[in-house]
């Protein structure tokens, strides 16, 4: 890229080996941690430097990009990631899922069904699935390498004892392959059904903590639970009130300060599509056009007012479930 | 058969274990057998190596020479040593228990008392709420806590009640050698005296091998059968509890003895 100035995808080619050495040593362990050498990059931790180290590292001339960040094209994230690959790596950049040969991805993973050849990667925070209850990273490794994942069933006893239920919502611990535990990045638990025998490569980069690790093609991959407490995923007591989808994650809008609120697809590409083929949501059949306006702007179906959706969208999530981390 | 092995072989057996910290010993040539269902004390002043004898037992601290033996069930005596370090945890979460001085070390003080006695469950393999539940239930109203505080945790229990709770965690997995550290210290008197009552219930209804380590030569009288003096990071005098209590023999046991404050 003599134009920018920079090398294909950002990163210089050395770094690219040595991120594919690790992400090889990752693909052939499912589940476990590789350190490498994280760089730094034109963007601050937390913001997705893991995960975009990951995609300089596998993106090629012809891949065609998708980023998403809270299930959205359109957020900032999803953007300045998108639009950094487009001027650095000249690739194409696409909303379809289908479409799309890289995912890069934060907190979601898209509705519709991956495909073989399809590589997702993850924005990871916090790799260590079980930091929260043991800070010392030479037990945790210990315990990873002895298999000793018991006291993991502690804390969902304890969310069982409190609440009646495991409270767990995002980043649910699963376990790879029947040997490592891993933490699926702060995916809702709606999404932990997708990992499993997913037909495309999952990998998973932690920028600030130096780990990548990764979920090969059709591998098993299991949600913690108890026999009598099986693994359950979010339930929503309406469709989506755009696209009437009843098989998506929602997403709460708040659209006044009078209790009204609106449920709609996270994933905003699945709900564009759907529309486009004629699907309608509860919204729609009121009549309520103004409601729809909420996200008329960023699924561009009709000409609302502008309205900041995709932002209120996220942090009205944030704001509802525990600590994002 | 069991009961050929039970005859046949001790449950642990030591020999020549020492330790040194630097210059200065810790244990020195401690040896003994344990053999299953026997309580075994081991006495001595602060500082005598009861303690380091205890980590070395429990492996958490390396011997610098000797060996220590355990019965493996289906397997014999096999030297710890020998283990791998999954097998090693293993046993130590199943066929043994440690009981800490403080309970606050022994415990998950931020978890419920029911998450405490189910963790050693859970890690052997559990995955039935309701049944590791109901076990932890148990437990407690073995170790006469009331079961309906299953949820509380343990910080709002009494020093003595998390002490008892220590126990019930360790027992849950029904093991056959339980190591304690001065299980009765720091507990005042009337709450050792149930305390003491409790461990003697328990080890002889389960047929519980124990090494106690104790400077209370009353606790050591009321639990144990055999007893081992220390002094200096060696056995000065070991023999029946009895025995030793009302004819020792080595001067140091015979201060010891002399030094305990009648009422």
């Amino acid at each position: 890229m003599s134009a920018t100035g920079y090398n294909f995808a950002y990163l210089d080619p050395q770094t690219k080996r040595m991120i594919r050495r690790a992400l090889l040593k990752a693909v052939a362990i499912p589940g476990y941690q590789v350190p490498f050498g994280s760089r730094e990059m034109p963007l601050p931790y937390g913001w997705g430097t893991g995960g975009i180290q990951v995609t300089a590292s596998v993106l090629g001339r012809d891949d065609v990009l998708k980023v998403i960040d809270q299930g959205s094209d359109d957020t900032v994230n999803a953007v300045n990631i998108r639009r950094f690959f487009a001027r650095t790596a000249d690739v194409a950049t696409t909303d379809r899922t289908a479409e799309a040969t890289v995912i890069q991805t934060r907190h979601r993973i898209p509705e519709a069904p991956l495909a073989e050849g399809q590589i997702m990667v993850y924005q990871v925070p916090e790799p260590e699935p079980m930091r929260r209850l043991e800070p010392r990273e030479a037990v945790t490794r210990t315990l990873h390498a002895l298999a000793d994942y018991g006291f993991m069933h502690v804390k969902l006893y304890e969310d069982i004892a409190r609440y009646g239920h495991i409270a767990t919502t995002y980043d649910y611990p699963v376990m790879v392959n029947g040997r490592y535990l891993m933490s699926p990045s702060p995916i809702p638990k709606f999404d932990n059904p997708k990992l499993h025998r997913s037909p495309a490569l999952q990998l998973f980069g932690a920028g600030r903590e130096k780990r990548v690790y990764a979920v090969p093609p059709y591998t098993r991959v299991e949600s913690l639970d108890f026999e009598d407490h099986p693994f359950s995923v979010q339930r929503w007591d309406e469709p989506c009130a755009l696209c009437g989808a009843d098989d998506s994650f929602l997403d709460e809008v708040v659209l006044d300060d009078a209790g009204g609120r609106m449920f709609v697809c996270s994933d905003s590409e699945y709900c564009a599509s759907r529309q486009h083929a004629g699907h309608t949501g509860p919204a729609h059949r009121a009549q309520r056009g103004s409601l729809a306006a909420a996200r008329a702007g960023e699924v561009g179906i009709e000409q609302g007012k502008p309205v900041p959706a995709s932002n209120d969208t996220a942090s009205a999530r944030l704001g509802r479930g525990p600590a994002s981390s | 058969m069991q009961a050929n092995d039970r005859l046949l072989t001790p449950l642990l057996r030591v020999s020549g274990l020492t330790r040194h910290y630097g210059a200065r010993i810790g244990c020195a040539d401690v040896g003994f057998e344990l053999w299953p269902g026997e309580v075994l004390a081991v006495v001595g002043e602060s500082g005598s190596g009861k303690s380091t004898l205890l980590k070395l037992l429990s492996t958490r601290l390396a011997a610098d020479a000797g060996r220590i033996e355990y019965a493996l069930l289906g397997r014999g005596l096999t030297e710890l040593s020998r283990l791998s370090e999954a097998e090693r945890r293993w046993l130590l979460r199943t066929d043994w228990g440690f009981v800490e001085q403080n309970p606050r070390d022994g415990l998950r003080m931020n978890v419920s008392a029911g998450a405490n006695v189910g963790e050693r469950l859970m890690a052997t393999g559990a995955r039935h709420y309701g049944e590791i539940r109901a076990a932890a239930q148990d437990w407690m109203a073995r170790v006469e806590l009331d079961p309906a505080r299953i949820d509380e945790a343990p910080s709002r229990f009494s020093g003595g009640m998390q002490q008892r709770l220590q126990i019930a965690r360790n027992l849950v997995t029904k093991p056959r050698l339980v190591l304690m550290d001065e299980p009765t210290a720091g507990l005042d008197v009337s709450v050792q005296a149930r305390l003491l009552d409790l461990l003697r219930e328990l080890v002889t209804s389960f047929g519980l091998a124990a090494v106690i380590v104790t400077h209370d030569l009353a606790v050591a009288r009321l639990l144990a059968h055999r007893l081992l003096v220390m002094q200096g990071g060696r056995v000065v005098e070991t023999g029946l509890t009895d025995q030793v209590l009302d004819d020792p023999q080595h001067p140091y046991t015979q201060l010891l003895v002399s030094s305990v404050l009648h009422l």
